[in-house]
């Protein structure tokens, strides 16, 4: 499919529940996580995420976090890898669901991005 | 002025020694404004440092900045990890054509501005960095540079990171960035003879 989507979390938990709520709206998508640092604390690990964004089958990336660090990380990240990442400052929930299914029935980017604009946040 | 290969790693020794022996202040002054974890969080990126060296001594200063910013990276967890790995790669990119001390810690800050998107009077470890960056530009480098500049961090009420949800009441405590940045000057300062 043309895009993946990523979730980056200081939880483990939290991103790992978000991928199951999203799924439901996305099936076929790649959803890939990175929640919580190294060790499985609270936190967040670059090194997780490059392992999500290498797992992720999207040929690019719509990327969803929570907070500070998460950002800063996946924003690392953006300036390390050659792969198309596109990063979202919206409400992590509600904006990872809204993309997820509208890039199910490969909508445009245009619409994806204008449907998250009110969810921004951050 | 550049600063030798020998100088430089023990600017970064000296730093390590400082975080581990004020493992527990930096975390009292987190937990005053944050989550209280930034001396365990530094102490963890500060044993990758000491790991790093001993399994492959740098052998430039390129090097040397690039494993620090990689242990820092992998291993402190917290913002501060993206915020120092970020100002270490860039002084490691920078020092490849150009090391003058000055201009890399110039360029230390200039990484920190961006992945912080933040900037001095935030109340983070900017406000540190900036007045040792300016007063390394003007050969006006000296402690009381790093006591002025921790004296009006805590003045200042926070408008960036997790301790800006505390509005007013984050005036009065220190950052513990800043604090951990003083500790990184402070070694800088012993090691320039100062
Ligand atoms: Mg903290």
């Amino acid at each position: 499919m043309k895009y993946g989507i990523l979730i980056v979390s200081h939880s483990k938990d939290i991103a790992i529940g978000v991928k199951k709520l999203i799924e439901q709206a996305a099936p076929k998508l790649s959803i890939t996580t990175a929640g919580g640092t190294d060790d499985g604390e609270i936190g967040s690990s670059l090194e997780k995420i490059q392992t999500a964004v290498e797992k992720n089958s999207g040929d690019e990336i719509l990327a969803f976090y929570d907070l500070g660090s998460s950002k800063m990380n996946l924003e690392m990240m953006i300036e390390m890898t050659d792969k198309k990442i596109h990063k979202y400052d919206v409400a992590l929930v509600e904006g990872a669901y809204a993309a997820a299914t509208l890039a199910e029935i490969e909508s445009p980017l245009e619409t994806i991005e204008k449907t998250l604009e009110p969810l921004k946040i951050k | 002025m550049e600063l030798s290969l020998a100088d430089t790693k023990k600017w970064i020794e000296l730093f390590v020694q400082k975080v581990e022996s004020e493992k527990s202040q930096l975390n009292e002054l987190d937990t005053a404004i944050g989550d209280g974890d930034h001396g365990t969080n530094m102490d963890r990126g500060m044993k990758a440092i000491t790991d790093a060296f001993s399994k492959k001594e740098p052998e430039d200063i390129v090097s040397l900045h690039k494993t620090v910013a990689f242990a820092l990276i992998q291993k402190v967890g917290g913002a501060s990890g993206p915020l120092y790995g970020t100002a270490f790669l860039d002084m490691s990119k920078k020092a490849k054509d150009d090391a003058d001390l000055t201009t890399l810690i110039q360029t230390g800050l200039a990484g920190l501005k961006r992945r912080g998107q933040s900037d001095v009077g935030m109340k983070t470890m900017i406000d540190v960095w900036e007045p040792v960056a300016n007063a390394l530009k003007a050969d006006e480098f000296n402690q009381s540079v790093i006591d002025e500049a921790l004296t009006s961090n805590k003045a200042l009420v926070a408008t960036k990171g997790r301790a800006s949800y505390l509005e007013e009441k984050s005036k009065g405590h220190l950052d513990p960035g800043a604090q951990s940045s003083a500790y990184l000057f402070e070694a800088l300062l012993t090691v320039l003879g100062a």
